[in-house]
């Protein structure tokens, strides 16, 4: 009986041991397969030299400034919105009919998959304001998208300064919103920055809603308003084509590299956070 | 109050309304474009017409929801089971120290782009997946391309979502129901199995409602490994095109009704994830015992 139990348990706990192995096992598989196949081919000239020929030739040069373009388009409007509209729900709502129902559109934001904001984005900002496949459209499709992230890791911040902070500073006569510029919000710089990161992380690796509304143009883009390609779309374009190996795992290992890099700041900043507050 | 500071107050409350704004232009633009299509061939044989053949203008969906449907339960099949038992192993097996770093490491996953994911099982999975047909039938004509490809590769990106939200519920269980379990008698397998996962299950629960939500939206790496053939599956390893994948294929090359049809494609997805989203969040309200924190 009693060594019939310790066999089950020693079964159990062994089988949580193998999965967890399997599922470490599977992102090593995934990282170090794309980094082993694709590191060789990352050269100056693959980084720095424009695509030719669909993209089977040359490098990502004109890739990467749509990438750059594209997202930091994205987090430069979503990151002002975002904080205040998070300024707005931790400093300034009252419980209400109206605040709770925005709250909950905020939520329901979140859980949008990225193709719908595709088709929205290409219905509403290529062809309603008529803005064409661009980086412009790009962009705001983006933002829209990482607005959740920035609100809420904005929002989790400004629950950690302590009300005595804010007491301290009207006391001594700031207004209210003088208060949120100068004390509040400066100690909640790491929080804002953390979902900033982190939206970035997901505008540079999404692709769905990249691909119906910026286009998919290789050349380098002049304006806002021309067609680019990001390095997700590039990446889903030429392993579908099927266009060349080589630059296929090239630019697979260069997002894996640009988003571990994002993410592992972000969670570096949000520690220090952590230890901050 | 000063003028100016007023004037900031009501900037600010636009700021957050932008999200709410957001929602609804969503929903005017998506529905505006889709209803249409819908009206004409009639909702109900819309959602249950069996062919989608865009050149002969005939939209029936059936086949896409049944890819959506087959890819996303065969994630939960197999990512569910899997991530319960990651979130034990984190939560009861791990020092605190090591169960960190198999926290981040369960995050990296959950922050690799999908079309990642993709572009892996294309190379990878798919022909995997065929070779291992073909020894077992000589001549299967499957190609990989298939549902078990989409549901592995999307197991797997659902597994960050259901191992952290199940570990969380799993350490939010008070400790004297652990204590009274032990106290009884019974070993820590027992006291898991029969208290601390039932205590958890509303968390567990959601997480596998907000991972089903996750999957049933996930464009990229399905349609690159799921073949995109629209027709009802006939078994595992059939190729199915899911609702998402063919919005995303269809799009580019799309006449103008055939267009009207994928958002109408669009506002079908819209409503199941709502529907599940939804679910998630009055199962943790109404359940609630074992997700918050004791």
């Amino acid at each position: 009986m009693r060594s019939g139990k310790v066999i089950k348990s020693k079964i159990y706990f062994g089988g949580t041991w193998v999965i967890a192995a399997i599922t470490l096992a599977v992102l090593i598989i995934i990282i170090g397969f794309v980094l082993v196949k694709g590191l060789p081919h990352i050269s100056w000239e693959f980084l720095s030299q424009e695509p030719s020929n669909m993209g089977r030739e040359g490098g990502i040069f004109s890739v990467i400034i749509g990438t750059l373009l594209c997202t930091l388009l994205a987090v430069l409007i979503a990151t002002p919105i975002g904080v205040a509209g998070a300024v707005h729900f931790n400093e300034y709502a009252k419980e209400g009919r109206l605040v709770a129902v925005i709250r909950f559109f905020t939520e329901i934001l979140a859980g949008i998959p990225s193709i719908i904001f595709g088709l929205f984005g290409f219905a509403f900002f290529v062809v309603a304001l008529g803005m064409g496949w661009s980086i412009l459209a790009c962009g705001l499709t983006l933002a829209i998208m990482i607005l959740p992230t920035i609100v809420r890791s904005t929002e989790e911040a400004l629950k950690t300064v302590p009300m005595s902070y804010r007491e301290g500073s009207l006391a001594l006569g700031s207004t209210k919103w003088h208060t949120i510029v100068a004390v509040v919000l400066p100690c909640c710089r790491s929080g804002i920055l953390t979902g900033v990161i982190l939206g970035l992380g997901r505008a540079i690796g999404e692709t769905a809603a990249v691909m119906l509304t910026v286009g998919g143009a290789l050349n380098m883009p002049t304006s806002l308003m021309d067609s680019t390609r990001t390095m997700a779309l590039h990446l889903y374009t030429l392993a579908n084509e099927g266009i060349s190996d080589e630059k296929t795992y090239a630019t697979a290992a260069l997002l894996i590299i640009l988003v571990l890099l994002i993410n592992t700041a972000a969670d570096l900043i949000s520690r220090k956070a952590m230890k901050d507050s | 109050m000063k003028f100016s500071e007023k004037l900031v107050e009501k900037i600010i409350f636009a700021c957050a309304a932008v999200s709410a704004a957001s929602v609804a232009l969503i929903t005017i633009f998506i529905f505006g474009r889709g209803l249409p299509i819908l009206a004409k061939v009639g909702p109900v044989a819309f959602i249950t017409g069996g062919n989608w053949s865009p050149g002969n203008e005939v939209y029936g969906i059936l086949p896409l929801i049944a890819g959506s449907i087959s890819v996303t339960l065969g994630a939960l099949i197999i990512g569910v089971p899997l991530g319960i038992s990651c979130a034990v192993f984190l939560a009861e097996v791990l020092g605190k120290r090591q169960a960190k770093f198999f926290q981040s490491a369960i995050e990296l996953l959950a922050g690799i782009p999908s079309v990642v994911y993709g572009f892996f099982g294309l190379i990878i999975l798919v022909p995997a997946l065929r070779k291992l047909t073909h020894a077992i039938h000589a001549d299967s004509g499957a190609t990989g391309f298939s549902i078990l490809a989409g549901a592995i590769i999307l197991a797997i990106m659902i597994l960050p979502t259901i191992v952290s939200m199940s570990t969380n519920a799993i350490n939010a269980v008070p400790l004297k129901y652990r204590e009274a379990s032990l106290a009884m008698g019974a070993d820590k397998r027992e006291t898991i199995t029969k208290v601390i996962l039932p205590a958890a299950k509303s968390g567990i629960f959601s997480s596998a409602v907000l991972g089903m939500g996750r999957a049933i939206g996930e464009t990229m790496a399905v349609m690159m490994v799921t073949g995109n053939v629209a027709s009802l599956p006939t078994g595992i390893m059939s190729p199915v095109a899911t609702m998402t994948g063919t919005i995303a294929m269809e799009m580019s090359y799309a006449t103008p009704t055939h267009q009207q049809a994928l958002f109408a494609i669009g506002i079908v997805l819209f409503i199941i994830i709502m529907i599940l989203n939804g679910s998630a969040q009055l199962i943790m309200k109404k359940l609630g015992g074992g997700t918050e924190s004791a």
